[in-house]
């Protein structure tokens, strides 16, 4: 979409995989991830940094792609809700498919990499709903979701706080 | 169609172990994978995008659209209204507004499109042209229309009105011991589907049009889309792809869109266009729920009996009269409440103004008039000094009485338990005495709690389902499993398990073995649009019948005996489905003795109703006046309950946009139009703002006329939360009453603080 001077190539670790692409230096991840790479898991609902939707892991921690330029995820190693699935489902993916966490499935990508996050990390909040409240969703009223991150965290032998 | 054949209400209690169960959604593996492929997912060898050029003006002609310098104009795709090939009008109901305006009517509207493939340029572009109007005098207010202001429709600007009576209203008064009167208003409210809107097109100049798109009703975008081409219908084939939620949203406007991105694509040669709407553009242009304001007159005895009702509803319709008319009739049908009511009067009109037409959203009207009556009965309450629960319970209609309709109740309802239910799981009576004693005492922090009682009629209104005549189909695949064939759309509701379990309880095999043909028109059955709580009772109707029909058929023709397994059954149907297509339908027949009088408004407005009570437990900071949800209890009876945790998130998630809708959701216009459409400046719920919500469901004896007696529940959880809200801030707030949502901090403190001057 853009002039091919203004291209810079740049090297990234995908859900394991190291890819080079060459973009706009000002190019969103999001746009690298769904347009360069094809891996349209990850979605936009705002395009604005509000919604959520866009959430992947970056060097370990949850970004908004959306908002991240190419610029700064050279040499970066990204996880996107296509990374989360082994040989099986994660925990935190079949609690979602079991406990109803997913509806229209829209927020759910980036609902499911904060939530992954959060059971991975649960001391960088004070709670579930503090853990997820960047990440929007119209369908559930949120409630199925957070039992979803309960049963995730039973399974995985971890406690979290009640909401 | 077949008049003749009446359908049976289902009776029994017994329905097989598949329905009840909590089915995984089947689709569910691929959004939690990120491979499900919603309409921007989609990848096509080549593609222009295109963008719509826009209205800036609210009323007039369009003069000039000037293309201007630095762009090199020669590369785009450019369509004007000349260029349309058939019909520049919309077709829904009536023939609406145009896909490109040569006179306009509100701010937004389109009057040209443009394309390229390069998504910069475009946007660049978009932003060189200038389009000029000759601007007339517009309209933007309920009451100026209806002062017959500028006269645009008709000859008063309504474009449609009802009236329903029943008795004799002025006796109600004279007898009355209690009249009140209140005028109560609701605000527009996005939508806010997390998938904005979206189609990619092609239309093959040699006359073939195929849509994709995040669309609800694709036989209503097929038939928008035959005349604006002129093509037959067979000829438009549209295709719904995952769809990021809708709530009514995605019901009308796709096909606006599907016809712009198919007029750059015919213009272009048959080139792909997609068209994916950003957040911005979405919340400006797309239809809302419509602004209400009702004014209701109600007259009691002093015991609290209910004698009689005068409504007149009135909805801002906006420019265009898109679904207007319906979204008043269900407003109209629902605002008398679950009550005996032996006199009323209710008179609901829309009006049109020079506003972004307003559209389907989730209840389509009702929560508006149930919004005014609810509230308007927690003031009756509290002025003949009874408990609100206290004054519904009085005038709760049961078995055998009728509605202001004339439709008499005919399932045995028991609304007291419902409401009793709910009371008790929220600790109503104990917290409403504890709150009032704790208010006097605290200053800072006012709690209360109150309730609402309401009704969702399931599907089309009055003789609209056998207008539609849906169809469904299931048919044996190769493999020996069975295929679901609707146009009934999976947008995060639940069709897909729901149409699953169905099929596996009628024909006895594993839900693995059933599949859901994604909606295409060039393959399923037309079952109508996926709107007005039908799916279940309507639709799912239709796929039992189906099921039961196919199921005869493999019996007889497949030599299997009743008591087979399931691998028998699937052995039988690879070979059946071997020697040719083997496919049953099933279409839409009324239940007996239902009857719709279009004219008087009398009849059978729904074959089937979903009854529910909501308590919302509230608290008003009273530094901020900012007041939030502490708790929610909803307690529903829809029947049969076919997925319990499918059913309990529709109710969750309908509470949460509904709470949205009485506190935080504010749709700010000017001249018509949403100046606030970013994310950032439409607030609603997230996890930080949302209660602990409690919803169970409890059953009437069944006896309806769903499949094994399951009714609708999508758009009811949309109904009750709004009023339940904003009377349980009136009881935190001492009885102040605000009538108008949402309950924004301001309209708080204004109340609050003009009382305290009036006390000074
Ligand atoms: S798309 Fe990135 S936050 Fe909404
Ligand atoms: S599941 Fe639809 S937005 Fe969350």
């Amino acid at each position: 979409m853009t002039e091919p001077l203004d291209r810079m190539t740049l090297t990234l670790t995908v859900n394991g995989r190291t890819i080079k692409v060459a973009v706009h230096p000002m190019a969103r991840l999001l746009d690298i991830l769904r347009e360069e790479i094809g891996l349209t898991g990850t979605k936009e609902g705002c395009g604005e940094g509000e919604c959520g939707a866009c959430t992947v892991l970056m060097n370990g921690v949850p970004v908004l792609a959306c908002l991240t330029p190419a610029c700064q995820v050279d040499g970066a190693e990204v996880v996107t809700v296509e990374g989360l699935a082994k040989e099986t489902l994660h925990p935190i993916q079949q609690a979602f498919l079991e406990e109803g966490g997913a509806q229209c499935g829209i927020c759910t990508p980036g609902m499911l990499i904060s939530a992954f996050y959060y059971l991975e990390h649960p001391e960088c909040a004070e709670n579930l709903r503090e853990a997820l409240a960047g990440n929007q969703c119209r369908c559930t009223g949120y409630t199925k979701i957070f039992s979803s991150v309960r049963k995730a965290a039973e399974r995985l032998g971890k406690t979290i706080p009640e909401v | 169609m077949n008049t003749k054949e009446t359908l049976e209400p289902v009776e029994s209690e017994e329905a097989p172990p598949i329905i009840g169960e909590n089915l995984p959604r089947p689709e569910g593996i691929r959004k939690v994978c990120g491979t499900a492929l919603y309409a921007d997912d989609l990848k096509f060898d080549s593609c222009l995008f295109g963008r719509t050029v826009r209205s800036p003006a609210p009323r007039g002609r369009v003069r000039h659209i000037a293309f201007g310098e630095g762009i090199p104009w020669d590369e785009f795709v450019i369509v004007l209204p000349d260029d349309i090939p058939g019909e520049n009008a919309v077709t829904l109901i009536e023939k609406s507004q145009p896909f490109l305006a040569t006179s306009v009517r509100h701010i937004g509207e389109p009057v040209a499109l443009i394309a390229h493939h390069d998504r910069a340029l475009l946007n660049k572009a978009l932003k060189a042209i200038t389009v000029e109007i000759d601007e007339e005098p517009a309209i933007f207010s309920i009451e100026e229309a209806l002062e017959g202001k500028e006269i645009q429709y008709g000859r008063d600007n309504i474009f449609k009105e009802y009236r329903i009576t029943r008795g004799k209203l002025e006796e109600a008064f004279s007898e009355a011991d209690h009249v009140l009167e209140g005028v109560y208003e609701t605000g527009a409210q996005e939508q806010l589907y997390i998938e904005p809107q979206g189609v990619i097109a092609r239309a093959d100049p040699k006359g073939e049009v195929t849509i994709w798109g995040s669309i609800q009703c694709p036989f209503y975008v097929q038939k928008a889309l035959a005349p604006l081409f002129a093509l037959s219908p067979e000829k438009v084939r549209v295709i719904q792809t995952e769809t990021g939620g809708g709530f009514g949203g995605k019901e009308e406007y796709p096909n606006l869109l599907s016809g712009h991105a198919a007029l750059l694509s015919y213009r272009a040669g048959g080139a792909v266009v997609r068209m994916i709407y950003d957040r911005r553009e979405d919340l400006f242009v797309t239809p809302k729920r419509h602004p209400s304001r009702t004014r209701i007159k109600s007259a009691f005895r002093k015991d609290g009996t209910f004698l009689g009702l005068e409504v007149d509803f009135v909805l801002d319709g906006g420019a265009y009269p898109t679904l207007s008319s319906t979204v008043l009739s269900r407003g109209i049908l629902h605002s008398f409440g679950p009550y005996r009511i032996p006199h009323a009067d209710l008179r609901a009109r829309v009006v049109f103004t020079n506003s972004t037409p307003y559209g389907a959203f989730r209840g389509f009207g009702a929560p508006q008039s149930i919004f005014a009556l609810e509230l308007h009965l927690d003031r009756v309450a509290h002025e003949l000094g009874l408990d609100p629960a206290e004054l519904r319970r009085r005038n709760f209609v049961k078995k055998g009485d009728t509605f202001p309709t004339g439709q008499v109740i005919k399932e045995e309802i028991d609304l007291a338990l419902l409401m009793d239910t709910a009371l008790k799981k929220a600790d109503y009576a104990r917290k409403r005495k504890a709150y009032e004693e704790e208010n006097r005492k605290n200053p800072r922090v006012k709690r209360g709690i109150s309730l609402s009682v309401f009704f969702h009629g399931s599907g089309f209104t009055g003789s609209g389902e056998v207008m539609l005549g849906s169809k469904a189909a299931v048919r044996l695949l190769k493999d020996g499993s069975v295929e679901v064939l609707s146009a009934n759309v999976e947008f995060g509701q639940g069709t897909n398990a729901m149409f699953t379990q169905i099929t596996a309880a009628i024909l006895g095999i594993p839900p693995e073995w059933v599949r859901i043909h994604q909606p295409d028109t060039a393959v399923v059955p037309n079952s109508g649009p996926t709107v007005a709580s039908r799916t279940t009772m309507i639709v799912g109707r239709l796929v039992e019948r189906a099921a039961r029909r196919l199921r005869e058929r493999v019996l007889e023709e497949g030599g299997l005996s009743q008591g087979y397994t399931g691998e028998e059954f699937r052995e039988t149907a690879k070979r059946l489905a071997a020697r040719e297509e083997f496919r049953e339908e099933a279409q839409y027949v009324p239940p007996p003795d239902v009857h719709w009088d279009e004219q008087r408004y009398q009849g059978e407005a729904y074959s089937g109703y979903s009854w529910s009570c909501d308590v919302a437990d509230v608290e008003v900071d009273m530094t901020t006046f900012q007041a939030e949800v502490k708790h929610f209890v909803s307690v529903v009876e829809c029947g049969t309950v076919v997925n319990p945790i499918i059913a309990a998130g529709q109710i969750e998630g309908g509470i949460a946009q509904s709470i949205g809708y009485a506190l935080y959701e504010d749709v700010h216009t000017e001249r018509g139009v949403m100046v606030n459409n970013q994310y950032t400046n439409y607030i609603i719920p997230t996890t930080a703002d949302i209660p602990s919500i409690e919803v169970s469901f409890i059953r009437f004896p069944l006896c309806n006329y769903g499949p094994f007696a399951a009714k609708g529940i999508g758009e009811l959880p949309a109904d009750g939360p709004a009023p339940a809200v904003a009377a349980a801030v009136a009881h935190a707030l001492g009885y102040r009453y605000i009538n108008k949502i949402p309950l924004l901090p301001e309209r708080i403190a204004a109340v609050v603080l003009e009382e305290e001057e009036t006390a000074a």
